[in-house]
């Protein structure tokens, strides 16, 4: 199996007034057609591993690495005009709330069709009826009512199908979700979830999945990295994950309350400084 | 046992728009009573009601037998009741050190010996004095909530009303707080009611709760009732089925 995306010794810093900040701090991985998931608390740098493949880093910031390239394209020497033409097209990512990252003064059909326009060279009318498809496709009751719609007046479910619909509409290759249902009620979770699990099967799509419920990652993912400190702490098959030895990410499987689990007080993370190493 | 808060046929409405209809939850003393539902429910709108926070159209509020009157609360009431909310960035001072948010409710209610009982309140959130003059933005999200609790224990009310204490805290951070919460209710005897979307939580902190739906109540159930699957509505069994997490389909 060819890897779609190979990254070697990734490092994101960020300098700062009393010194630089370093975010990631040496993650490999490769990734083929397949769903990864990456998991970790705030300041892992789980988001940052997917922004600074997506070419999201803050300008100030620095980014490095032996290796980071996507389909044969070395992303870290890329000039702007080849990562632009990727971003959208053969890379995608879905952010977090849809109340924060889509245009709120665009319609949410239009903001569709410029991913379509931008990238690839269609009639108005074409790039509307692949709009209206793809909202469709995500299961959409009324695309063409929900075309005309501002993101104000849909709800957060809604929305984040539009997001899914604006991010696949171009037929990107690789996916990166990035809490994509942390703003969700939990009952929308699950359709949005399964939506996306559907969309990613049938294109045959590489998926990054970023989050920090270790259960949501590893119910969806076939692999899971566990990220302490900007680094990978331990790699495991989410089938495995009961076998889990890093004391992390056991510690991250056990904090949750389960219901019909009775156990006061829950386990906490007894963090080690010698895992950040 | 006592009644601590009494809810009767409670309506609030923004303009044409009921967020809640006609509502009644009754909350014993001591005990930890939780409220569930989706977005828009109304359990929020609940608990902001009864710190006066909402406008009330209808109905009753009884808060340890005294009956309150619209929005107006008295000083008596917010040395008995106390409010921790959701997001611990928006709910600290952000030009205030820790210190002086921890002062203002002593002197607001003349309270003194601040001094001392700053130093304790840090104490009993597990964060020593090292934090007390910290401004919120050098502290994490679990931190901050710390304080939103110290800040409401200073003046050692005797009902909490938690709205989403932990939504906004990584899942390792909220079994820190969920722990905290616990602690403090043992040694003070506290009455909670706990607004969360998290019927994992929920069970976990609570005896009893009530599921709400588009401004109602849709079923009032124990803790144990909802372990063993004895649900009334299909609403409580879809939300159970939702926070079992992802299935394959």
């Amino acid at each position: 199996m060819s890897a779609l995306l190979t990254v070697n010794d990734l490092r994101v810093r960020f300098p700062t007034r009393t010194g630089v900040v370093e975010a990631v701090r040496g993650v490999s991985f490769t990734l083929g057609r397949e769903r990864l998931g990456i998991v970790g608390e705030s300041g892992s740098g789980k988001s940052q591993t997917g922004r600074a493949i997506m070419g999201l880093t803050p300008s100030h910031a620095e980014v490095t690495a032996k290796t980071l390239s996507f389909g044969g394209v070395d992303l870290i020497s890329a000039p702007p005009k080849v990562r632009r033409d990727l971003r959208g097209k053969r890379i995608a990512m879905i952010l977090q709330d849809p109340k924060y990252s889509l245009n709120p003064v665009m319609s949410i059909g239009r903001q569709i069709v410029e991913t379509l326009r931008r990238h690839e060279n269609v009639s108005r009318s074409e790039a509307r009826e692949r709009a209206l498809d793809m909202l469709a496709a995500v299961q959409i009751r009324d695309p063409a009512r929900v075309f005309d719609l501002y993101p104000h007046e849909v709800s957060g479910g809604m929305g984040q199908r539009a997001m899914i619909a604006m991010m696949l509409v171009a037929g990107p290759e690789l996916l990166i979700a990035d809490e994509p249902t942390s703003a969700l009620d939990v009952t929308v979770q699950l359709e949005v979830l399964s939506i996306l699990d559907k969309l990613v099967a049938d294109r045959g799509m590489g998926l990054i999945f970023v989050s920090h419920d270790l259960r949501l990652v590893s119910s969806f993912c076939d692999r899971v990295l566990v990220m302490y400190a900007g680094k990978i702490v331990e790699e495991i098959a989410a089938s495995d994950l009961a076998s889990a030895k890093h004391p992390y990410t056991q510690g991250l499987l056990n904090c949750m309350p389960v219901i019909g689990a009775d156990r006061h007080p829950l386990p906490v993370l007894d963090r080690k400084p010698e895992w950040a190493l | 046992m006592t009644t601590a808060v009494s809810v009767q046929n409670l309506t609030v409405a923004y303009e044409d728009f009921k967020a809640l209809d006609a509502v009644g939850v009754d909350v014993a003393a001591g005990e930890s009573f939780g409220l569930v539902g989706e977005s828009g429910s109304g359990k929020s709108t609940l608990l902001r009601a009864v710190a006066g926070l909402a406008p009330v159209t209808g109905g009753t509020i009884r808060v340890e037998n005294r009956q309150l009157q619209g929005a107006r609360r008295d000083k008596a009431f917010y040395r008995s009741v106390q409010m921790v909310f959701q997001d611990p960035y928006g709910s600290l001072h952000p030009r205030q050190t820790v210190d002086r948010q921890l002062l203002e409710p002593l002197a607001i209610h003349g309270v003194g010996d601040g001094e001392r009982r700053i130093l304790k309140a840090l104490d009993e959130v597990g964060l020593g004095s090292g934090f007390r003059f910290r401004y919120p933005h050098q502290l994490s999200g679990g931190q901050r909530q710390r304080i939103a609790i110290a800040r409401a224990l200073i003046l050692e009310p005797s009902i909490l009303l938690l709205d989403e204490p932990t939504s906004a805290l990584d899942a390792s951070v909220q079994a820190e707080v969920l722990n905290l919460l616990e602690q403090v209710r043992r040694d003070r005897k506290l009455t909670f009611i706990m607004v969360s979307h998290d019927l994992g939580v929920v069970t976990h902190m609570c005896d009893r709760l009530a599921v709400m739906r588009g401004g109602r109540v849709v079923e009032r159930l124990s803790s144990a009732d909802l372990v063993a699957g004895r649900i009334g509505e299909d609403y409580t069994r879809n939300l159970m089925v939702a926070s079992k997490g992802f299935r394959r389909g």
